[in-house]
């Protein structure tokens, strides 16, 4: 497995977002992107997932070209995405929420719900099973019957987190996991994807708390007014001097 | 008397089934259809017509549904792309559409003119009470079996589907659920209900025009739903009932004081009390008569 972007840029107007993004990654990996705001690393998500289309450039999953695919097709292609302001299904509680994301229901289908409606059940309770494991495991179960609108920041990220496991992807794209995440949590949290990584599930992360992420991931992107300015072990390319001349505004130069 | 309530009864089940409708697309799933009352008039056209033709009602009635149902297919294609306010604007054109064909290809509606004599519903049972009551009580039993059939949807797996669109579309997407597909058996649900509720109108009136089928009749159902309880199921059914009671009633306040007001003005005051209602209700009440406290 394994995702491939190439040389991939969007403007909006005159302003370049992206200017020819290319990296690699094996898809069981963990790779975080940095970089100050405005570097381009959202909207590069968004071109990734499949919810902006790219001007120019390609992304592949596993040499398969995505370009022409929208976003619910790469998601279940195996490549599911958080957002940066959690988007939760604010009714629905939390275990609706994950039970939601669950693919292949038969139960989501008008005629299958009152032609089989023994085969819904049993569906049923098996996500439902599914979904109160992973509430367990992002130790969401205290909430797990609260309207998620009424989680706190915190809560919600771990909520698509949560939710994006239920979709069963191979890769995860995680927008700023940590950010309203308070700090015990936080490294729960990092434990928690370490645990999911280990499972062969892959992460690419966009991270602003720079300490989290080099604990989490042992390669980062730095990215740059919609340019790759490095890539390498966190470590290494925090002493870049032109990563820390863009990061820092060369404060700490 | 008794021939009186039972006329609004079935008026008044009329709208309920019209309200179920919408309540589905609205209620659960958030599609902003300001253009119900186009799925309405082609319900009561498809059936009348068909009647007419000889065909037996409830093969009418089914046709009915199948037409709205269809014609809510191409709508759902081109506006479900679109964002909110716009795919308002769209169904709101489409349902004048609807009501300009109706009025300039009187080959086959008769224009203007409307159809008449369209075969009543029960008509074995003769055209006093007892027909009326059978009518009734066919109705009743629909809205019955729709309401019901709802509930069923909106706490299954569909349902939580649909007011998961309603929350957030894009967070849908992003799991690998396509809103489209969904949105379109909605919007095609509901627009079959409508159809229903349409041949009901028109076996039960009897007769057809254009005139019965203008917006406002819309924005009655969006202030039923609005009164019950947007997203309830048992909210379009009190919504529908208050409705009913809004419009007879201001009925009655010209008998009570005929010289207050004229019958041209009586139908301006009544189109201005529904919007200071709906204004109302949006402000202070905006769950409903029946709405969940707890959420929102």
């Amino acid at each position: 497995m394994s995702l491939v972007v190439r040389d991939v840029t969007k403007s909006f107007g005159g302003f370049r977002a992206l200017d020819a993004v290319s990296f690699a990654m094996d898809g069981a990996a963990m790779l975080g992107i940095i970089g100050p705001n405005g570097a381009g690393k959202s909207t590069l998500f968004s071109v990734v997932s499949g919810f902006m289309a790219a001007d120019r450039g390609t992304v592949a999953l596993d040499g398969r070209p995505l370009d022409r695919l929208g976003a619910a097709a790469r998601a279940r292609a195996g490549m599911v995405r958080t957002f940066q302001v959690p988007r939760e299904f604010h009714h629905l509680t939390v275990r609706e929420n994950l039970m939601a994301a669950a693919p292949g229901q038969s139960g989501e289908g008008l005629l299958g719900l009152f032609l089989r409606p023994g085969r819904v059940r049993a569906e049923e309770e098996a996500i439902g099973a599914e979904a109160d494991a992973t509430i367990a495991f992002l130790r969401l179960t205290a909430v797990a019957g609260t309207p998620a609108g009424r989680l706190s920041g915190g809560q919600k990220k771990l909520l698509e987190l949560g939710r994006a496991l239920m979709a069963k992807p191979r890769l995860i794209l995680l927008d700023e996991p940590f950010a309203g995440v308070n700090p015990v949590l936080v490294a729960e949290l990092g434990e928690r994807i370490a645990a999911l990584n280990a499972r062969g599930i892959g992460f690419l992360v966009i991270e602003h708390d720079l300490a989290a992420l080099s604990r989490l991931v042992p390669r980062v992107l730095v990215m740059d007014r919609g340019r790759v300015l490095a890539e390498g072990p966190p470590g290494e390319v925090l002493r870049d001097p032109a990563v820390r001349e863009a990061y820092l505004g060369g404060a700490a130069a | 008397m008794e021939a009186y309530l039972v006329a609004i009864a079935i008026v008044g089940a009329i709208y309920v089934l019209l309200t179920l409708g919408l309540t589905v697309q609205y209620g659960l799933t958030g599609l902003v259809n300001f253009g119900h009352v186009g799925f309405f008039a082609i319900g009561a056209y498809a059936s009348a017509l068909l009647s007419l033709e000889g065909v037996p009602l409830v093969a009418s009635f089914a046709c009915a549904a199948l037409a709205a149902a269809l014609a809510a297919w191409p709508i759902g294609l081109v506006a479900l792309r679109l964002r909110d306010d716009y795919f308002a604007v769209v169904t709101l054109g489409f349902s004048e559409t609807v009501r300009l064909v109706i009025t300039s290809e009187r080959w086959l509606t008769n224009g203007v003119q409307g159809v008449p004599g369209i075969p009543r519903s029960f008509a074995g049972l003769g055209v006093g009470m007892a027909g009326s009551l059978a009518t009734l009580a066919a109705i009743a039993l629909v809205c019955l079996a729709v309401a019901l059939a709802l509930r069923r949807i909106a706490r299954s797996p569909f349902g939580r589907v649909i007011e998961a669109i309603r929350d957030n579309e894009d967070a849908l997407r992003a799991l690998g659920k396509d809103p489209a597909r969904f949105k379109m058996q909605v919007l095609a649900l509901g627009a079959a209900l409508a159809g229903v509720a349409g041949a009901f109108y028109a076996h039960y009136i009897t007769y057809v025009s254009p005139d019965q089928f203008i917006p406002l009749v819309t924005f009655y159902v969006w202030m039923a739903m609005i009164m019950g309880g947007v997203g309830r199921v048992s909210g379009a059914v009190v919504g529908a009932l208050l409705l009913m009671l809004f419009l007879e009633g201001t009925r009655f306040l010209r008998d009570v004081a005929p010289d207050l007001i004229s019958a041209v003005d009586m139908a301006s005051v009544r189109i201005g009390a529904v919007g200071l209602a709906l204004i109302l209700f949006t402000l202070y009440r905006p769950q409903g008569l029946v709405g969940d406290y707890t959420r929102r």
